[in-house]
């Protein structure tokens, strides 16, 4: 009476399997990543039509990981980086949420952005937050254009409503930096 | 209301019943074909036979008591000595939380209704539940859910939030990734498994009574399945409304549990004890049931004032709904209010008191037997009393708040739930082991898991009360030395190995008495209630004939043969129903066939609630194979003619 | 036997039951006390119902055993002393469970009456995995901000408001008294009177994450001239640094990751999200009662914070030697 019908059970774990687990992957955070500046590159023109530079090796463990978007939100509040950007909409800084990214809109381009300032206002964060750290903020910037996949956000912080529900954002396009206005 | 007149018309009488007539192993051949469930893997998975549901909730709910055991001893060994690594912080949160979980409502609450299943209709002298059909989908939906959370911990994506995952800790914000969602939609697959079976148990025991069996000549047993099943019914609906919340707070960002948009964190808590506390005792109250008849049975005379024990089961039943409040004395709600739940909180002992009071005078008023079920009822006492008393003791908030939280609480359920459940469990096992079975389970074996479980489960939990007082909180996955807490940690290891050593001997007990335990007869105990007179395991159709009572013991007082009443039909499923209150004679009614209907919906519904999870589209259009289903279930089937009209 | 007695009887029974920092029949608050003694009530009433009940139980058993295989009438007669019996054990149970909970209301009131008018105001917000300890002054100069830390004045009531940063925790300081839970959006009180100098402890009790175990705090209760001392020195601000290497750490701090989340009054580090170090250095604990204070665990923490208390929420930053020594040695000027 107590054999298993397989059936159900492959059915289940394809369904549990596709849930991932790259998304619940908890990093470990004692391994502090090397000071380095991703190698890339803010714009996409290249003179002579170059080849844009390859995406940073370790965008990958910060892309799709709920845990990293999670502390990712947690600094952008704590850093007070919606005193700028607002919780997405762009103030004094420009608009996180939409499809125009000044300095490119690739998770390692944004990185760079954050380690290195940028003109007119961005600050540097260079020694002010780990790598690790900046990394987790350029993963949770790119949930704001619903660039992430919708089943490694969470639907709302625990604080006044300020932005629809991050799993219903609609996914924008990355526009390059020179592209139509 | 037929006449005279219309009798006349009516079409003559010619399908086969039962009756003087048909009697004996020609009406047993009849009623085995159609009775049977079909052959094969398919006619398996379509069964509705109550018995076969039962048994299979029994047997789920004993793995799933074995997996959680596991965790169980794993967490003993971290906690063995301070200090100790050997499991991660993030692992053990989950494996408490898969622990609790799996204890509560993949193990304690279906296993109680799986022996309900089993037992209420050969309890009450009737051939199948009033919902087969509900009963099976009941299983099925409880075994998805159940897999559900267990593949998705050995995924490693398990939920890790507590086994009561408070909100905001399980919210949107700080519950990350999709773990506090299974977890939530798992309690949705076991919320609906338990109200549809709860719902069908009302029904059985409410309307298909034999004749002469008033609600006063009930089993107590039965008594304790009605009023645990009107428990179920009322509390249910509150955590899955809970739960829903929270997955819709995390999936499409509604601010249910969020304080700053005018959401409340505490109304979580308020909607899961509501339910959680009336849980309890949905788990608790069978298990009376189970220490009644046995004390019946091994006392050898009936229970000493048997109105008592009832009204205190329904009085427990409803005393449970106001009791809530005693899980949130620590969280600053107005202190007039909490001194109602305390004075509430401590009179629901009373009535488990009286109970207490009459199964002890049972056994001095009879000639008790101390065979391994009675032995089981010692250890209840015991055990449960115990729990009981510490239960008296934080009912009261300056107490609670002190308590609340610590390794004494953990202490506490555990002596009310182990030892107010599963020692009745069991003993209850070993008891109805021949009706499950046909065998009788070893005896010395018997004996010997008990006296195991029973000192293995004080030397684990007792040593907890002191670790809570020496300042041991919940859920730590270890402590700072020097304080006092490595002796009571130490024992309460020894003894979680112990105990776990007792339940592996008293399960090859099981597996070795059902290959080659000794046969049984219909009443090798000599038991006064009606399953015993059925064969030991009973035929797919329960009852050559319907019985008829007139006494709470009807095998005692039946002498050599017991009356029945004859008429049902035996070429096609037929019931039996009887009036709510005195138990006469009412309609016949037909049964349903086996069908596989109930597992496909409980698969379309599995495959709604999994996707939702992801997305709310899912329960868009995951709705429409769970209509498709349900569609195909209910469609009526060409109706056999029914000449008889009902009974005038 | 007074009420006083029969508690020191039961600590006595318990091992080490007068032992600990941390231990709920410590008894060395108002509440704390009261606890001691109404749990000792509770444990006399209740052990003599349990002894009635097994008594009764194995009483039964014992006078009417049989061989297995003894038949006997199955009757359902019942000896006319069951009644009067049954009514007598209700009303004891009822006579007895009312005590009970008269005795628990009048602690209740005891407590409510002894934390009656608080002479002593903090606030103590938590976050996930420390505490946040700020005493309320009516000169808002006079306010001290610490974290993972509770001095108390022996004698005097104090009030400790309750807030939460993040999800709901829960503050129990058993040799005080009871717990009580800090719940975000929502604001609790609590009450402590210590009544005995010492040095306790208190723990977060309500699961609140991955570090939920190592989330405590230290406790003093010292006299009220030993308060007042501590207080005008967590008034000050902090120590400028001496020597060059604490000049170094000094310059790490205040420049580098430190000061995005950490205040040190005094100085440009005025990062207002993990605990304030203006007194760092003259706490008895590092990560909120996770390492004792001295230097060697001071390094270790710095150096690698996630080894320690694997997922909170300070990172590692991957400093050098000599930068962790540097800062390590302005960390300990702090007193």
């Amino acid at each position: 009476m107590s054999s298993r019908f397989p059936a159900r059970f492959l059915a289940l774990g394809l369904i549990a399997a596709l849930c991932g687990c790259q998304r619940e992957n908890r990093q470990d955070w004692n391994k502090p990543h090397a000071r380095a500046v991703p190698a890339t590159s803010p714009d996409t023109i290249f003179p002579g039509g170059a080849a844009v530079p390859p995406l940073d090796a370790r965008a990958a463990s910060f892309e799709g990981n709920a845990h990293v978007i999670a502390r990712g939100q947690q600094l952008f509040a704590t850093m007070n980086c919606s005193g700028c950007h607002s919780h997405g909409g762009g103030g004094m800084g420009p608009a996180l949420m939409d499809d125009k990214w000044l300095y490119g809109g690739r998770i390692d381009q944004i990185a760079a952005s954050i380690m290195e300032g940028r003109p007119n206002g961005m600050p540097s964060w260079r020694g002010k937050l780990t790598d690790q750290q900046m990394w987790q903020l350029a993963a949770y910037v790119r949930s704001l254009s619903g660039q992430v996949r919708k089943d490694a956000v969470s639907a709302r912080a625990d604080e006044v409503s300020n932005t629809p529900p991050q799993t219903q954002v609609k996914r924008e396009p990355v526009l390059p930096a020179d592209g139509p206005q | 209301m037929t006449t005279a007149a219309d009798k006349a018309k009516a079409p003559p009488i010619d399908v086969p019943r039962d009756g003087p007539d048909l009697t004996g192993p020609k009406l047993e051949k009849m009623l085995d074909k159609t009775w049977a469930s079909p052959p094969g893997f398919i006619g398996w998975l379509s069964s509705v036979d109550h018995k076969d549901i039962g048994r299979r909730y029994i047997v789920t709910a004993l793995v799933f008591l074995a997996l959680a055991g596991l965790l169980a001893a794993a967490m003993r060994l971290q906690l063995s000595r301070p200090g100790n690594n050997f499991i991660s912080p993030a692992r053990y949160n989950e494996i408490f939380t898969m622990h609790g979980t799996t204890m509560m409502f993949l193990f304690a609450v279906p296993v109680m209704q799986g022996v309900q299943i089993f037992l209420t209709p050969l309890m009450i002298g009737t051939r199948a539940t009033a919902f087969p059909r509900l009963n099976a989908f009941s299983y099925w939906t409880y075994l998805a859910g159940g897999c559900l959370l267990w593949v998705a911990f050995l995924l490693n994506i398990g939920p890790d939030i507590g086994w009561f995952s408070y909100p905001p800790l399980s919210g949107p914000q700080y519950g990350i990734g999709k773990r506090a969602d299974i977890w939530a939609q798992m309690v949705t697959f076991t919320e609906i498994a338990a109200l549809a079976a709860a719902v069908s148990l009302v029904a059985t025991i409410l309307k298909q009574r034999a004749p002469g069996m008033t609600l006063a000549r009930m089993p107590l047993f039965v008594w304790a399945t009605l009023v645990t099943s009107l428990m179920v019914i009322f509390s249910m609906p509150s955590v899955a409304l809970a739960s829903s919340m929270l997955l819709s707070d995390r999936l499409v960002g509604t601010q249910f549990y969020n304080p700053a948009e005018n959401g409340d964190a505490l109304l979580w808590q308020h909607l899961f004890w509501f339910f959680g506390h009336p849980e309890v005792y949905i788990i608790f109250l069978p298990a009376t049931g189970f220490i009644s008849e046995i004390v019946a049975t091994f006392s050898r005379r009936s229970i000493v004032h048997y109105p008592i024990v009832v009204l205190s089961l329904v009085g427990t039943g409803i005393l449970a709904f106001g009791l809530w409040v005693h899980h949130m004395f620590a969280t600053g709600l107005p202190r007039v209010g909490y001194s109602f739940f305390t004075a509430a909180s401590i009179a629901v002992s009373v009535p488990t008191g009286l109970q207490i009071f009459c199964w002890i005078a049972t056994l001095w008023e009879g000639r008790p037997r101390m065979q391994v079920p009675l032995l089981y009822v010692v250890g209840f006492i015991f055990t449960f009393v115990i729990g009981g008393l510490s239960g008296v003791m934080i009912a009261a908030v300056p107490l609670d708040l002190q308590l609340h939280d610590t390794y004494f609480i953990v202490a506490h359920f555990h002596y009310v739930l182990i030892g107010g459940a599963v020692f009745p469990l069991l003993g209850a096992i070993t008891y109805w082991y021949p009706k499950f079975t046909g065998r009788m389970m070893s005896e010395g074996l018997g004996k010997v898991s008990f006296w195991m479980i029973f000192l293995g489960f004080q030397l684990a939990f007792f040593p907890m009360h002191i670790a809570g007082l020496y300042g041991m909180p919940r859920r730590v996955y270890t402590y700072p030395a020097g304080m006092g807490l490595e002796l009571p940690n130490l024992l309460s290891s020894i003894g979680s190995a112990v105990v776990a050593l007792s339940v592996l001997l008293f399960v090859i007990n099981m597996v070795k008495s059902a290959l080659a335990g000794d046969r049984a007869d219909s009443n090798p105990w000599d038991a006064p209630s009606l399953e015993w007179a059925a064969a030991s395991p009973p035929p797919r159709y329960n009852f050559a004939h319907i019985p008829v009572v007139d006494s709470r013991t009807p095998l005692w007082d039946a002498g050599e043969t017991i009356s029945v009443v004859h008429g049902l039909r035996v070429d096609d499923r037929e019931l039996l129903l009887t009036s709510v209150m005195s138990a006469e004679p009412d309609v016949r009614e037909p049964s349903a066939e086996p069908s596989p209907w109930p597992l496909i919906a409980a698969l379309a519904l599995t495959v709604m609630f999994v996707g939702s999870i992801f997305s709310p589209w899912a329960v868009l259009f995951g709705a429409i194979p769970v209509s498709i289903a349900l569609i195909a279930w209910f469609w009526p089937k060409s109706p056999t003619p029914h000449p008889e009209p009902t009974i005038a | 036997m007074t009420l006083r007695g029969a508690a020191w009887a039961l600590l006595a029974i318990l091992p080490g039951g007068c032992a600990g920092a941390q231990n709920a029949l410590g008894g060395e608050g108002a509440e704390g006390s009261n606890f001691v003694q109404l749990f000792t009530v509770f444990m006399i009433v209740c052990a003599v119902m349990y002894v009635l009940i097994t008594a009764g139980l194995l009483i039964a058993l014992w006078r009417r055993r049989q061989p297995l295989t003894v038949e006997d009438r199955r009757h359902h007669e019942t000896s006319s002393a069951i009644r009067p019996a049954l009514i007598g054990w209700t009303a004891l149970v009822v006579a007895g469970l009312t005590a009970l909970t008269v005795a628990s209301f009048f602690t209740d009131r005891s407590n409510a009456a002894n934390s009656a008018s608080p002479k002593l105001s903090l606030t103590v917000t938590a976050n996930q995995w420390w505490w946040d300890v700020e005493y309320q002054s009516a000169d808002a100069s006079r306010t001290v901000h610490t974290a993972n830390e509770i001095h108390l004045p022996v004698g005097v009531p104090a009030q400790v408001t309750l807030k939460s940063n993040d999800v709901i925790h829960s503050l129990w300081i058993p040799n005080l008294a009871g717990k009580q839970d800090l719940i975000p959006g929502r604001v609790t009180d609590i009450q402590f009177v210590p009544r005995k100098t010492g040095n306790y402890r208190g723990q977060c009790a309500e699961f609140c994450g991955i570090q939920h175990t190592l989330m405590a705090l230290d406790v003093t209760v010292e006299s009220k001239a030993d308060f007042q001392r501590w207080y005008e020195a967590q008034l000050k601000p902090a120590p400028p640094p001496a020597t060059p290497q604490q000049l170094a750490g000094y310059r790490y701090f205040a420049t580098r990751e430190c000061s995005s989340c950490h205040n040190i009054g005094g100085t440009p580090a005025s990062g207002q999200i993990a605990p304030d170090l203006t007194h760092f250095a003259s706490r008895r604990s590092i990560a909120a009662g996770t390492l004792p204070m001295t230097r060697a665990n001071l390094a270790r923490w710095v150096a690698d914070p996630q080894a320690v208390k694997k997922g909170n929420n300070m990172p590692t930053i991957g400093m050098t030697d000599a930068e962790v020594d540097s800062v390590v040695s302005y960390l300990e000027t702090l007193k």
